[in-house]
């Protein structure tokens, strides 16, 4: 017996052991030092642009330089006029909606509403010279800007409400005879700035990514593998992968991690497994933002308040503004948790003119569900605000902010929505009622960068788990272990196993009464028999 | 009194291993399914996936058994005095009335033991084994690592898989207290520890029939 109770405690303890001692060896990750090896060869240029006879001069405007690139690169501007960057538009299929043309040029978002009406300003981001309305002419090769995306040396940059053109004190000779790969500078120069302000979109695109470290991005550290936009975001013929579905609606052109991570990164196939429903940014993006804040909501509705008729600005605690009285209200977050929604690969798009039939509206909307054998689990920022819509018309107005004086009806200059508002739906060519209010609206950013180191990743709990602060506590449709449970089966369960034990112990109760009982009764015939 | 061999060595290893791997299971799958938390759900969904190997393989070795040694007989349902069992806990016991049926090496179960190990074994084991394994292969990945879904929904797999645990929550219970019906409180434990149990001796004639036994194993 002593031999049987000890070989089945060995048992017990061996299988415990066992379960603990089989999961905690170390692999070398040989897949990952391959990459590794790959991207730390930094790619040198094969010619010296300063040596070329044909940048030896005194540029006097930025469309000489073009046309100096043209010269010798003499099809790539073609390349460049197919592209989003240039047409500011891309025609694209969107379910429920058709073959459309969207992009920047018609698009509206919750930040700065719309482009429309405001180019003088917005075309600092155009990759060309002179959008300064709706009249630009997209055939003319020489207003491509060349020197935005390649210049190598620092000192090209684009002016201030100068619908695109470099600022003046730009030496274009320099820039000219600098040019090469396109590095984080160039990309980030718009890239970081969109929305009027340093990481104020996209929350992980941020200006500090320049030069940071392991813990913000784990590839764009400047202590680790420093790899610039361009090592994924490769391009052929200028027509580069990546896409952003805050204009962009079709699952094309899309970049994955899978590309150099394969689908099957992990060790674990547990985690690998998850692959075909989660995406690898839900788990390896724990927040966002990590050295700046990022603007997470914003009320045109409290815009246009002015102290002795002046307009101003307050700030908040971190230094941002909480206040602008030409923009409104705003509320900014540093290292914020992504929300997660399904995501497929394909969006719509509010676009001008649609009637207003969910509040809050969705200016954009990222389709996919469960059942979707192509959708996955994504983290995004959702933008929330409110911005100025026409109440009898029911849809948003694209309101005229910028002008460079007053008097021109300009919601920046003279703080009045009514004007704006005609002056910017006359310009798009839909009816104004005059009666405008604000609604609150939605908008989804899907978070791909800031990438945190391993283990920093969302551990297994923060999803698999019944409480409300579960990172996946509201996303519906589906049954998540350890989340999820069949409640009428959970209490008739546990019904079932505490009335057993109840059932058992009430039972034992009874015999051990009936057991005392007799031993009483039998001692009291022995008390009996003695007395006798 | 007499003593009889009644569980082979095989039997009582199978036995107590099953008993601690169930157990196991139980409190990682109870975590898993988010009821408490001890190891943590990571550690908890690992132990499970190794624990619930092992408890295959376990069940494959004992199913072999059942059929090279004929025990398999020993479930054969039967209704023959199984209201007298039923009616023997109900009252019977509390009376001091002997058991209704005996423990033989041949006939080691009540019918009323025969009809629930039945049913465990045809019923709630496969079960729960079943749709486990369906729960651990819901997704695969195949020869091109891409990871295919089963098309059946993980909620219908997981209910039965709850199901069944907490049938065996409930089996565990009761088995474990009827454990203490036997001769004495522990003899029927004694039983499936040592192999031998102390039986009820009806007819006096213990002491042969251990001497005899005696005579047997040592043959």
């Amino acid at each position: 017996m002593k031999r049987s109770i000890l070989v089945v405690i060995g048992l017990a303890i061996i299988a415990l052991v066992l379960t603990n001692i089989l999961h905690d060896e170390v692999y070398y990750n040989l897949q990952l030092e391959e990459l590794k090896q790959k991207y730390a060869i930094k790619p040198v240029s094969s010619v010296d642009h300063t040596k070329f006879e044909e940048l030896q001069k005194d540029f006097q405007s930025p469309q000489e330089v073009t046309g100096a690139c043209i010269g010798c690169h003499t099809e790539r501007h073609i390349e460049i006029m197919n592209s989003a960057h240039w047409n500011w538009e891309r025609v694209a299929y969107t379910e429920g909606r058709g073959i459309t043309a969207a992009g920047k040029k018609n698009l509206i978002n919750n930040f700065c509403i719309g482009a429309q009406t405001n180019e003088q300003s917005c075309a600092k981001c155009h990759i060309g010279y002179g959008m300064s309305n709706d009249h630009y002419d997209f055939e003319n090769a020489r207003n491509v800007d060349c020197m935005v995306c390649h210049d190598n040396s620092d000192e090209y940059q684009k002016g201030s409400e100068l619908a695109g053109y470099p600022a003046r004190t730009v030496n274009l000779t320099t820039v000219a005879q600098h040019v090469g790969d396109p590095k984080k500078q160039n990309c980030g120069s718009c890239h970081f700035y969109g929305g009027g302000g340093n990481n104020v979109k996209h929350g992980d695109l941020d200006v500090a990514m320049l030069a940071t470290t392991r813990d913000v991005d784990v590839h764009m550290a400047a202590n680790g593998m420093d790899m610039s936009c361009t090592n994924c975001h490769t391009a052929q013929n200028h027509d580069i992968k990546g896409r952003l579905y805050s204009v962009s609606s079709e699952n094309t052109h899309r970049l994955s991690c899978d590309e150099c991570h394969t689908s099957t990164p992990h060790f674990d196939p547990i985690l690998n497994r998850h692959n075909a429903k989660v995406s690898c940014q839900a788990c390896h993006i724990p927040i966002y933002a990590k050295e700046n804040a990022t603007k997470m909501e914003w009320k045109w509705s409290d815009a246009g308040q002015l102290h002795d008729g002046q307009p101003f600005h307050l700030d908040d605690e971190m230094g941002n503004h909480e206040y602008l009285s030409i923009k409104g209200s705003f509320k900014w977050a540093k290292n914020v948790k992504p929300e997660y929604v399904w995501f497929n690969g394909t969006a719509n798009h509010y676009m001008l003119g649609d009637k207003i039939d969910s509040i809050p509206v969705q200016i954009n909307t990222l389709y996919g569900t469960h059942n979707d054998p192509n959708s996955k689990i994504v983290p995004v920022k959702v933008h929330r605000g409110d911005q100025i819509y026409d109440k009898v018309h029911n849809y948003i107005i694209q309101p005229k902010l910028y002008a460079a004086e007053q008097g021109d009806s300009a919601f920046w200059k003279d703080f009045n929505w009514d004007m704006a508002a005609e002056a910017g739906m006359r310009r798009i060519g839909l009816p104004y009622s005059g009666e405008y209010d604000f609604v609150e609206t939605e908008m989804y950013w899907p978070v791909n960068h800031q990438v945190a180191p391993k283990d920093q990743a969302v551990s297994c709990a923060e999803c698999h788990t019944r409480s409300a602060d579960g990172r996946l506590a509201s996303l519906a449709g589906f049954y998540l272990p350890g989340r999820d449970y069949n409640k009428p089966l959970d209490f008739f369960g546990t019904f079932l196993f505490f009335a057993s034990l109840g059932g058992v112990l009430l039972h034992a109760a009874i015999r051990v009464i009936v057991s005392i009982r007799k031993k009483r009764y039998n001692m009291d015939i022995i008390d009996y028999d003695k007395k006798a | 009194m007499k003593q009889i061999y009644i569980y082979k060595r095989f039997e009582r290893f199978w036995h107590w291993s099953q008993a601690a791997l169930i157990i196991f299971l139980a409190i990682t799958g109870f975590e898993v399914h988010g009821s408490f938390h001890i190891f943590g759900f990571e550690q908890a969904a690992r132990f499970h996936r190794v624990a619930s190997w092992a408890l295959i393989v376990l069940i494959i070795f004992a199913i072999f058994w059942h059929f090279a040694t004929g025990e398999w007989k020993q479930y054969l349902p039967t209704t023959n005095k199984l209201k007298e069992q039923i009616l023997y806990y109900a009252y019977g016991m509390f009376k001091g009335e002997p058991h209704p049926t005996k423990k033989t090496e041949l006939s080691k179960m009540n019918p009323l033991q025969r009809l629930v190990y039945l049913g465990f074994k045809l019923f709630l084991i496969p079960v729960t084994i079943i749709s486990g394994i369906l729960y651990m292969f819901h997704k695969t990945i195949d020869a091109n690592d891409v990871v295919v879904v089963e098309d059946i929904p993980l909620h219908g797999i997981a209910f039965w898989h709850t199901l069944g645990a907490f049938l065996l929550m409930v089996f565990l219970v009761v088995h474990v207290y009827m454990t203490t019906t036997g001769h004495t409180p522990t003899s029927n434990i004694k039983a499936m520890l040592t192999g031998y149990e102390d039986v009820d001796d009806e007819d006096g004639e213990g002491e042969i029939k251990i001497a005899e036994k005696n005579n047997e194993s040592k043959s």
